[in-house]
């Protein structure tokens, strides 16, 4: 499916510091029913971010005016859990286009980069520099630069180098997808199918 | 070179290596459930295109599904809707369609090996973190998103990073009263929730040489739990005498040449791994969850461990005990709880059920509890009733559901209550896994009895003993 293309992001940033995220509090699984990828970011952190009556619990960052931005910055270990891409989905639709943390979940990982989802990983220094400078300033802005691979807080100027593999770093910029280029390759593969031993 | 069990099958199935880039992995078998196939499903039709290999691709209904009158029209019209589009989407693209209903219904991951679908050596992928059960065969089996489902689809193939090698060897015997649900809880207990992340497991040594199928299954069910990609184990006699005549297994040539490839499916001596972990099995306890991820478990004999002996963020640590109604220090025996759940991928299969059986015979169930028993398949079912277990269950006062995922993540109406305690043979004790406010602590199947019939956490060998 077809997504933005990502370039150099400029953006405030929401910060969940917790670690170990897992996808069943990302989106639970009596959101999952859809047939069609709409609307999940109603329904985004649901169990925390409302109370069984439907009403917003105050305390939790998506309720707070105070923090906004394209950014999601996350503890330790985020999305970890089940395979669920309604959780990428939902992040997605609500507004955000970057997750940051010190480790992600694989295939949490793996959702993001399929559907345009910037996912940065941060040594856990530079997170801890993240969340201090959100507090310090809830308007903090933060540049997620892909070309350069290289996220920077602009109050302070500190900065650090992020990883993504090459051919997923082009697809993102491109707004590419996987399948377009499994498409082009289906030849080979049925060649391939013919040796297999299963 | 020396190379290891999972190299050899991933190697044998890369179509091509993109210079920088993941490689093009075939994919032998994809399995497929109506949760995360729809909007998949909704790509090809976007793209003009059909399922390009239908006869590698089964369909399953588990996650929606109820467990009781499956004979009647699903009452969720959310879930009907979704249930009804795998079947539809089944039908158009020519894809065997185990429905609710069908004889060959159950949980993904149950009837694929019950049906020979599961083949050692083999790729298999599916939209469900929980396909990591499969490597019990020797196969490369993970969990995938939707986007990747849609490429399986479309062109039998994902594009996947090869994942770094880790291996964990125990050997010595278990102790009398441990299970492999124990041992896996135990591994992931020691490396943490996240400490495979980015990693294939191979498990090695006696203990799961010695183990059934079955239990090899369970464990590598649980992989995921650890963040591993997957978990495998080398085929042996034991896998070729499982999947030997089962409806899909090969027959004839076609088994005698896959053979010659599965003689060749170990770790040669001296192979590297990036990270190797060494367990002594006999050190290995019953184990139970006290907290909100499966990392977080214990020794029954053990308590809750103090937030100074605990690595990593003291806040995310109390925040789980907070949810959990616990505090450091305390001993999870004899903690009162509410319901019990038996089933799942992890622990549905049958010789869960017979284990469960045998400890709850001739014993009754706690007034107090509420207690879920769901077949991971009708195969599993039909044995329950074949072997004489449903008249032990019910003498004890124990009924049997219908086959599905149920209560293991709450999708159908088997939820677990706002702020009440389950003992669950399942996989997962994140906040509100099995309902919304829901308490989870993951077990075997024997604990889970233990737990049935006392009302409250208990020491399984306790009732054995007695």
């Amino acid at each position: 499916m077809a997504y933005d293309k990502f370039n150099i992001l400029k953006s405030s940033a929401v910060p969940l510091p917790i670690e170990n995220v897992d996808t069943d509090q990302i989106i639970p699984a009596r959101f999952l029913k859809a047939t069609e990828r709409v609307g999940f970011g109603d329904n985004l952190f649901r169990d925390w971010r409302y109370n069984s009556d439907d009403t917003p619990k105050k305390d939790f960052v998506l309720n707070n005016d105070t923090f906004s931005g394209k950014i999601l910055v996350g503890g330790k270990n985020f999305g970890s859990g089940s395979s669920r891409e309604h959780a990428a989905w939902a992040i997605y639709d609500y507004g955000f286009r970057c997750v940051v943390s010190s480790f992600f979940a694989d295939i949490f990982r793996n959702n993001c980069l399929n559907i345009g989802v910037l996912p940065v990983q941060v040594s856990p220094v530079f997170l801890e520099q993240i969340f201090a400078a959100i507090e310090a300033d809830p308007n903090s802005n933060f540049t997620v630069d892909l070309p350069q691979q290289k996220i920077s807080i602009d109050a302070s100027g500190a900065a650090e180098h992020f990883e993504i593999n090459p051919y997923k770093k082009e697809n993102m910029t491109n707004g590419f997808d996987d399948i377009d280029y499994l498409l082009n390759i289906k030849e080979e593969i049925r060649t391939f199918s013919q040796n297999t031993p299963l | 070179m020396k190379k290891t069990l999972f190299d050899k099958v991933w190697d044998k199935h890369i179509v091509q290596q993109i210079d920088q880039g993941p490689d093009v992995l075939f994919i032998d078998r994809h399995m497929v459930h109506e949760v995360t196939s729809p909007v998949a499903f909704l790509g090809l039709k976007n793209r003009d295109i059909k399922v390009m290999y239908p006869e590698r691709t089964f369909a399953t209904a588990d996650h929606n599904t109820p467990t009781i009158n499956q004979h009647l029209p699903v009452a969720d019209p959310l879930s009907a809707k979704q249930l009804d589009a795998l079947e539809k989407n089944a039908k158009e693209h020519g894809i065997s369609y185990w429905g609710l209903g069908h004889e060959k219904n159950g949980i993904v991951h149950v009837v694929g090996p019950e049906y020979g679908i599961t083949l050692p050596g083999a790729t298999i992928v599916c939209g469900d973190s929980h396909t990591s059960t499969h490597g019990a065969f020797g196969a490369i089996a993970f969990g995938i998103g939707t986007s990747e489902v849609e490429m399986v689809l479309s062109t039998q193939c994902i594009l996947q990073p090869k994942p770094k090698k880790m291996r964990i060897t125990i050997n010595g015997n278990l102790q009398f009263g441990v299970t492999p649900k124990d041992v896996a809880l135990f591994i992931i207990s020691q490396l943490t929730t996240s400490g495979a992340t980015g990693h294939f497991v191979e498990y090695a040594g006696d203990v799961f040489k010695n183990m059934s199928m079955e239990g090899r299954m369970t464990v590598c069910n649980l992989s995921i739990e650890m963040g591993a990609r997957g978990g495998m184990i080398a085929p042996d006699e034991k896998t070729f005498h499982y999947i030997k005549g089962r409806e899909f297994t090969p027959e004839g040539a076609d088994w005698d040449k896959a053979m010659e490839y599965w003689q060749e499916l170990f770790t040669d001596e001296g192979a590297s791994f990036d990270k190797e972990f060494i367990f002594d099995g006999a050190a290995i306890e019953p184990m139970i969850t006290f907290g909100t991820n499966p990392g977080m478990g214990i020794g029954i004999s053990k308590d809750i461990p103090t937030t100074d002996a605990i690595e990593g963020g003291a806040a995310t640590y109390q925040k789980a005990l907070d949810y959990m109604g616990y505090n450091e220090g305390e001993s999870m025996i004899g903690k009162s709880i509410d319901f019990v759940f038996v089933g799942s991928c992890t622990n549905g299969r049958i010789e869960d059920f017979r284990a469960f059986a045998e400890m709850v015979k001739g014993r009754k169930k706690a007034d107090n509890v509420t207690a879920w028993l769901v077949p991971g398949s009708h195969k599993v079912e039909k044995a329950i009733k074949e072997e004489g277990l449903l008249e032990i269950l019910q003498a004890s006062g124990f009924e049997l559901r219908e086959p599905g995922c149920s209560a293991c993540l709450a999708m159908n109406d088997d939820k677990v209550p706002k702020g009440k305690y389950a003992v669950s043979t399942s996989n997962r004790n994140f906040e509100g896994r099995q309902g919304p406010g829901s308490r989870t602590l993951l077990a075997s199947p024997i604990m889970a009895a233990a737990a049935a019939i006392t009302g409250k956490v208990t020491d399984p060998r306790t009732l054995i003993n007695s």
